[in-house]
């Protein structure tokens, strides 16, 4: 089981928390402090398994995490999690953001934070593995994305209109401050 | 362009926030047109929908702009949103709950608007409904009350046709399922693995195991339709439901056990890594259950290591066959596989990942505990990574030193750590590093350790280490190693002499600094005390104990230091009392009685008491004195004795001997208790056992300490009676004489301060000392204690006492006396002198120390067992716990999940099940079968056909239900040959792909049989119960028209009736009332059913015997009913059976049988009363969800009205009538039914001139074709 999955930024700003057992906003917020605690000291050549950490509960937990730019992706889990396939699981998570946005940055993450959401709800669900072929889970996003437009349709044309005047070339803003591509995707070794 | 939106973002501010100047990029020259805008926007605001709204991009934009006053701009973002949530339109709603989800994640508490959440969530839309779930998955738990609100919602969501919108309540209910919500949506999750979109299906079977956990009772009614979906031809639900049931058995694994031959075929020939990963750590669980499983696995697990490319399957595939030869290390040789294993970790240890690494590492260290001599092989890679710049990589190296270390090399192992403790930062690794040093020094008592000294070297060297919180660790090694070794005290108490003379040092420092560290004066002072006839100016060590100061020292350690000036004092005064110095007496008095004082005075009450208690004895030693009495021997009794080490368990295993209840009073209540609570601390003065050390870390150390004490009491009265006067003088003397000698040969005795020069004590910080590694000679680091020998002092003395024990050799051979107790160190002389450089192999028998290497005393009677600890394991928590049940048993009849009663009002409009909303019915109606075969003798080919069942039984093992069967089948599977890659397949549910590679044959052949099955019955028939949809009907019991005519000869008849189980989970199940009736007047006794179980349709039973139908038949009828489990309900099936009974008439007792066959066409599993609206019908045909396609024609006579066929469809098959055209004659009709699984089929049945057209539509191809067959048989019976 996956406990939790947490995106930190270099600073200890969560970009996405997603826990799958309960934990009060405050817990949480201590979660991300002790975690970006234990991976910040940490350099970027060590390995990428963490024991320790007292806050989620037991000691059959372990964090399993990868660094990219400016991010930590961090996932909580349990002994019946295969390591290597965790940080598979990353690299299929974190491609996958890739795709969907295009290059992905941290912008993109603080900005959609909503869209990571969904796209996270298509590999994992409920602290377990939904879906490893990435193919599949574009597929599933992309059709969601067209009902999305197809709604957006009538009713919110002059949302979306409004939201084009302010939104203005921000996409190509956002991209104009580019972050360091992803360092690792070409050198993985995938299980699948 | 940027610079341009900051200001509109900075002017929103200004008008949304009353006029606050952000002046965030803000140019004066645009504000006037920006004032305008924001004017027209106000304006505009309320009519189209607030859409100038701050969207949740707004937001965070805002957030970011105000990064000074963030908590007061989302403060005000709060209050706007609860707003924005007072508004009527939804997708405002759904703006607001999309920012609040978004402020959640920075810590904002957001229950407040659950009520809003579930408003979003059940928006129509798509897009809102999704934020809906989102914010509910993000914030919802098991205490959100509100939750209860939304059952019927999320049981809309679930069952919704578009499949992404049952998706995302899917995978909302997977984050916030309540115990409730999983009680009354079970069935409906349930009823979604036979959907026939896998991307629901995966969701269902995901989602049943957070079902399970809050609602454990789901979990045996649900599990076969789990196991089902191991078969599943996606590959995606495939390995859901390995993820399921993997998590289900790691916790209760021997409930799973069964499942090992389904999991075994899946791994020999599934290719997704993914589920491979999950099979094989299942079986890592289930192995140490069953060693033969072990056995089987190990070839197709050696056959992956060497076949895969993918590192994870690689390194779960190690683990297992680690956990497998755990489990069978018993018998057999494994040693290839051993070899394979250390060898591909090998591999992984030096590759340049440090993942890889890092698993190689901890994989070592599991094969370490069964096979150590196997890792040995890669200790220099292990030693290597001890250097590793990973502190991961490094504490894994740690864990395997324990298999690295030999007697030969533990000095150089323990040397190298010790550099990593100078060199080490942070402290967990420091204190991981020292306690890894003395557990592997300590290792099962002392097995690697060969010189002692070497050892209290080492232990002194650790006390300097700075902050580490090991310190009580430490001491009670030199305690331990003091009692153990005899041949060690006398250099140990050298060393911790110097100790408490130089206590200061250790207690220097802040106190949180260094309060560990003085723990070490507790073993000080006791090893001082209790052997001070090895101490060698006994009163220098008594005065600086008494300096000890009571504010600074720990309370603990301040009584262990008065109960050791005691014992000093003791030994000192019967010193000078033999000598008859009274000087020295009157010194020793007046010392004693000058400094003891102050300790009276520590805060610590133990510490105070033993004080006080020594005081009065001083005192009355001392008027004693005053009359020139000497009284060494009687003081000499309080301190007498020997300890010996205590087995840390043997509190624990103090046998409770016969008539003692632990629990009872002794005598009255609270009088004695106390009366006991002080005698017993009398006696722990007295015997000078350390009593109470209460920092001790390990739990049972404080009742071990006891028990020495009580075991010291036990010993003492004993010894004390004849002991005490035995001391005489010349004995005494000869001790002396002795300790002296020792004393002066002993090369390790550092004699005091004469040959320990004074040097300063401050020098350098201890990195310096690392840089400069040479200089260490001369330098010392604050917390050097001159004259200690540390590790490094203590190595250097080794060399360089070379030719001191050469001279010492000399002197021994003088006296022979001597000699004997020296001969230790001559053994160790002679081989220094051969010897050039120090190699550790020689240092090994050097010196012999004779080690007391026993676990520790135990008391009598107790029993020796290692694996007491472990049964304490492995209990799962209380939420797992809930769910360990066996699963192979059968049902229990109450065992079902029931379908939620809805709440229904009385309207009947509403009382219509919602569209296409598999909702399983809640009554249940009973209807007959209309089929009856002919009794068929086929008795020789019955056998054969039971052989071949059973045969088969045995290999479909997770069919069969009852578990004694289960069990037999494992063994059979378990002991079959290993190589045998091809398990059977449990199920033998006949696949599309088989149907649809044959259609033809199998219709013909099914059609053949139920045709004959209602020829046969002609006549016999009975209508079945009417099917108007009316309240009434619902619960009509069985009569006797229900029953069909299933068999019948001249003595009695059989009749039947068969309904589906109403259970929506477990709907392969129908249950079979059989009536016998007595036809003539014969008596007829022991009328009992055997039914021939086939491969898909079993009877369920507890027991292999026969079903009992009636003791004695009299003139009415007997029934019984029992339970028929089918494996699916999409083919029509049969049954044999026999009923044998005895006969008794005029001619005697003769036993006679009737033999019968039982029809289970698939329309049983028709529900009765499924209806659909016209609209939601044709929405159905037009979707997906009904996709296979199925059409027969039927010759009937052409004056047949449709209406005769329909209603004998609807009887007999259950089906409803949706729409006749023409309404008045009608010349075509559509008809609904939904099996018992949920699955919709659409019939369409059109008059042609010769007869009918039937047409169906369902879900499944199977179904449908075996459907149709059974109309057509009906149409044609017509």
């Amino acid at each position: 089981m996956i406990k939790a999955i947490l995106v930190i930024n270099n600073h200890g700003k969560p970009r996405l928390l997603k826990f799958y057992q309960h934990y009060s906003e405050e817990m949480q917020q201590q979660i991300v402090r002790e975690t970006f605690q234990l991976v910040s000291k940490r350099d970027d050549n060590v390995c990428n398994f963490l024991e320790g950490g007292t806050l989620i509960d037991g000691n059959d937990y372990r964090l399993i995490y990868r660094h990219y730019a400016t991010l930590y992706f961090i996932f909580c889990v349990d002994s019946s999690e295969s390591e290597l396939g965790i940080l598979d699981l990353i690299q299929v998570f974190v491609e996958t953001l890739d795709r969907c946005f295009e290059n992905v940055c941290e912008l993109d993450l603080i900005f959609h934070v909503d869209r990571v959401h969904h796209i996270l709800g298509e590999i994992v669900m409920g602290g377990m593995v939904l879906e490893t072929n990435m193919n599949e889970i574009l597929q599933r996003i992309q059709e969601q994305d067209k009902i999305q437009k197809q709604e957006a349709g009538i009713t919110a044309a002059p949302a979306r209109a409004v939201s084009a005047v302010k939104n203005m070339n921000i996409s190509q803003q956002l991209k104009d401050i580019k972050l360091p591509d992803l360092p690792s995707l070409s050198n993985l070794k995938n299980a699948f | 362009m940027r610079s341009h939106l900051e200001e509109v973002s900075g002017f929103r501010k200004l008008t949304e926030n009353s006029g606050k100047q952000t002046g965030n990029g803000f140019q004066s020259l645009e504000t006037s047109f920006q004032l305008f805008e924001g004017m027209a926007l106000r304006k505009v605001r309320s009519n189209i929908d607030r859409i100038f709204d701050k969207s949740l991009t707004d937001l965070i934009r805002g957030i970011r702009n105000n990064k000074d006053n963030e908590s007061r701009y989302i403060a005000q973002c709060m209050e706007e949103i609860k707003q924005e949530l007072r508004q009527d339109s939804i997708y405002v709603k759904a703006n607001a709950i999309e920012k609040l989800a978004y402020l959640q994640m920075l810590g904002y508490d957001i229950s407040w608007a659950s009520f809003n959440v579930i408003e979003v969530m059940a928006s129509t839309k798509y897009t809102e409904k999704r934020i809906g779930y989102l914010a509910a998955a993000q914030s919802f738990h098991d205490e959100t009350d509100v939750l209860m609100l939304t059952t019927n919602l999320i049981r809309k969501d679930v069952n919704s046709a578009n499949m992404y919108e049952s998706g995302i309540a899917l995978g909302g209910l997977s984050c916030f399922v309540t115990p409730d919500l999983a009680r009354d949506l079970a069935a409906d999750i349930v009823n979604l693995l036979a959907c026939s979109r896998p991307y629901t299906r995966k969701r269902a079977v995901l989602l049943l195991y957070k079902v399970f956990l809050k609602y454990p009772d789901a979990l045996r009614p649900t599990f076969p339709r789990l196991k089902e979906k191991l078969e599943d031809p996606d590959p995606g639900v495939q390995s859901s439901a390995v993820n399921v049931i993997c998590e289900l058995a790691r916790k209760n694994p021997k409930n799973y056990l069964t499942l090992a031959p389904v999991f075994f075929k899946l791994m020999t020939t599934s290719s997704n890594n993914w589920m491979l990963i999950k099979i094989i750590k299942l079986f890592g669980a289930l192995v140490p259950l069953e060693p033969r499983l072990g056995k089987k696995l190990l070839e197709p697990l050696t056959n992956l290591i060497n076949s895969t490319s993918a590192m994870s399957l690689l390194y779960e595939c190690i683990n297992t066959v680690i956990a497998v030869l755990i489990s069978i290390s018993a018998g057999g040789d494994h040693t290839s596989s051993i070899q394979l294993c250390v060898q591909k970790l090998g591999v992984l240890i030096e590759d340049s990942d440090q993942n890889l690494k890092y698993l190689g590492l901890l994989a070592m260290g599991k094969i370490l505990k069964t096979h150590p001599k196997a890792v040995q092989a890669h200790k220099d890679i292990v030693l290597r990574c001890l250097d590793d710049k990973d502190e991961s990589i490094r504490l894994r190296s740690l864990d395997l030193l324990y298999g690295m270390v030999s007697k030969k090399n533990i000095v150089e192992i323990v040397k190298k750590l010790m550099e990593h403790v100078e060199a080490a930062e942070g402290s967990h690794y420091r204190d991981e590093l020292l306690s890894r040093i003395i557990g592997i020094c300590s290792w099962s008592n002392y097995q690697y350790i060969t010189n002692f000294e070497w050892y209290i070297s080492v232990l002194v060297e650790l006390t300097k280490v700075e902050g580490t919180e090991h310190g009580a660790k430490i001491a009670e090694q030199i305690q331990d190693v003091t009692v153990r070794v005899e041949s060690i005290r006398h250099f140990s108490v050298s060393q911790m002499a110097l100790l408490v003379e130089n206590a200061h040092v250790l207690l220097a420092g802040s106190a949180q600094q260094r309060s560990n560290m003085c723990e070490v004066l507790l073993a000080a002072a006791w090893i001082c005390g209790e052997y001070s006839q090895h101490v060698r100016n006994q009163q220098n060590v008594l005065e600086s104990m008494l300096k000890a100061k009571p504010s600074v020292m720990p309370g603990h350690i301040l009584s262990v230091y008065v109960q050791n000036i005691g014992k000093l004092y003791c030994s000192l005064m019967s010193q000078a009392e033999e000598e008859d110095d009274w000087d020295q007496i009157d010194s020793l008095d007046n010392l004693m009685l000058s400094k003891l004082p102050q300790f009276e005075l520590s805060e610590h009450l133990e510490a105070q008491e033993r004080a006080c208690n020594l005081m009065t004895i001083i005192r009355i030693i001392e008027q004693r004195h005053q009359e020139k009495e000497k009284m060494g021997g009687e003081l000499q009794k309080l301190y007498d004795g020997e300890l010996n080490p205590v087995a840390t368990k043997a509190q624990r295993k103090v046998p409770v001997p016969d008539g003692l209840d632990l629990d009872a009073w002794i005598g009255d209540e609270w009088v004695s208790e106390s009366e006991e609570a002080e005698e017993e601390s009398d006696l722990e003065e007295m015997f000078g056992a350390p009593i109470t050390r209460p920092k001790m870390d390990i739990g049972d150390m404080e009742e071990d300490v006891e028990e020495a004490a009580e075991d010291h009491k036990k010993g003492n009265k004993g010894k004390k009676g004849k002991k005490s006067g035995e001391m005489s003088k010349e004995e005494m003397e000869e001790r002396r004489r002795q300790r002296e000698q020792e004393i002066e040969n002993n090369p390790y005795y550092v004699k005091g301060s004469a040959t320990a020069p004074k040097r300063p004590t401050r020098f350098g910080n201890p990195i310096e000392r690392t840089e400069a590694a040479e200089k260490e000679k001369e330098i010392q680091s604050p917390l050097e204690i001159p004259g200690v020998v540390g590790l490094h002092r203590y190595m250097e003395q080794q060399d360089s006492t070379l030719s001191w024990k050469k001279a010492k050799e000399d002197s021994d051979s003088i006296g022979k006396k001597k000699k004997k107790t020296l001969k230790k160190e001559k053994g160790g002389g002679k081989k220094k002198k051969r010897r050039t450089t120090s190699t550790s192999s020689e240092e090994e028998d050097r010196v012999v120390h004779k080690v007391n290497r026993n676990d520790g005393e135990m008391p009598e009677g107790a029993k020796s067992t290692d694996d007491e600890d472990e049964k304490f394991q492995n209990i799962p928590t209380d939420e797992f716990r809930a769910l360990d049940m066996d699963l192979d048993a059968p049902l229990r009849p109450d065992e079902i999940v029931k379908a939620p009663q809805a709440y229904t009002r009385t309207y009947p409009s509403q009382q219509k099940p919602g569209p296409l909303v598999p909702r399983p019915p809640t009554t249940f109606e009973p209807r007959s079968v209309v089929e009856a075969p002919k009794p068929v003798k086929e008795k020789k080919k019955k056998t054969g056909k039971t052989g071949v069942a059973k045969l088969k039984k045995k290999k479909s093992l997770p069919e069969s239900s009852a578990s004694k069967s289960n069990l037999f089948n494992m063994d059979d599977w378990l002991e079959a040959g290993s190589n045998n890659g091809t398990v059977p397949s449990s199920e033998s549910v006949p696949k599309s792909t088989l149907a649809v590679e044959k259609p033809a044959k199998k219709t013909k052949k099914s059609t053949r049989k139920v045709r004959e099955a209602y020829e046969e019955t002609s006549g016999v028939c009975t209508p079945s119960i009417p099917h108007q949809r009316s309240p009434i009907d619902t619960d009509v019991p069985t009569t006797s028209s229900e029953f069909t005519r299933l068999a019948a000869n001249k003595t009695l008849s059989v009749d039947f009736v068969a309904r589906p189980n109403q259970d929506p989970l477990d709907h392969g199940r129908v249950t079979v009332t059989l009536k016998v009736q007595k036809l003539g007047d014969a008596k007829i006794q022991k009328v009992e059913l055997s039914m021939v179980d086939t491969l898909n349709a079993k009877v369920v039973k507890d027991s292999d015997e026969a079903i009992l139908l009636a003791v004695e038949l009299d003139a009415t009828s007997s029934e019984a009913s029992f339970d028929v489990q089918v494996t699916a309900t999409n083919v029509s099936r049969m049954m044999r059976g026999t009923v044998t009974y005895f006969l008794v008439d005029d001619e005697g007792t003769r036993d006679d049988k009737l033999d019968l066959r039982l029809p289970l066409p698939s329309v049983v599993f028709v529900i009765p009363n499924s209806s659909i609206r016209k609209d939601d019908w044709s929405a159905l045909l037009a979707s997906d969800e009904v996709d296979f396609v199925a059409s027969q024609s039927v010759k009937t006579s052409p004056d047949l009205k449709l209406r005769t066929v329909l209603s004998q469809i609807s009887k007999k098959g259950h089906f409803s009538v949706v729409e006749e055209t023409p309404k008045e004659a009608p010349k075509a009709a559509s008809l609904f039914g939904r099996t018992v699984g949920g699955q919709p089929i659409c019939l369409l049945v059109k008059k042609t001139t010769d007869g009918l057209q039937i047409d169906g539509k369902a879900g499944d191809e199977t179904l449908i074709q075996s459907i149709i067959q059974d109309v057509s048989e009906i149409c044609a019976r017509v």
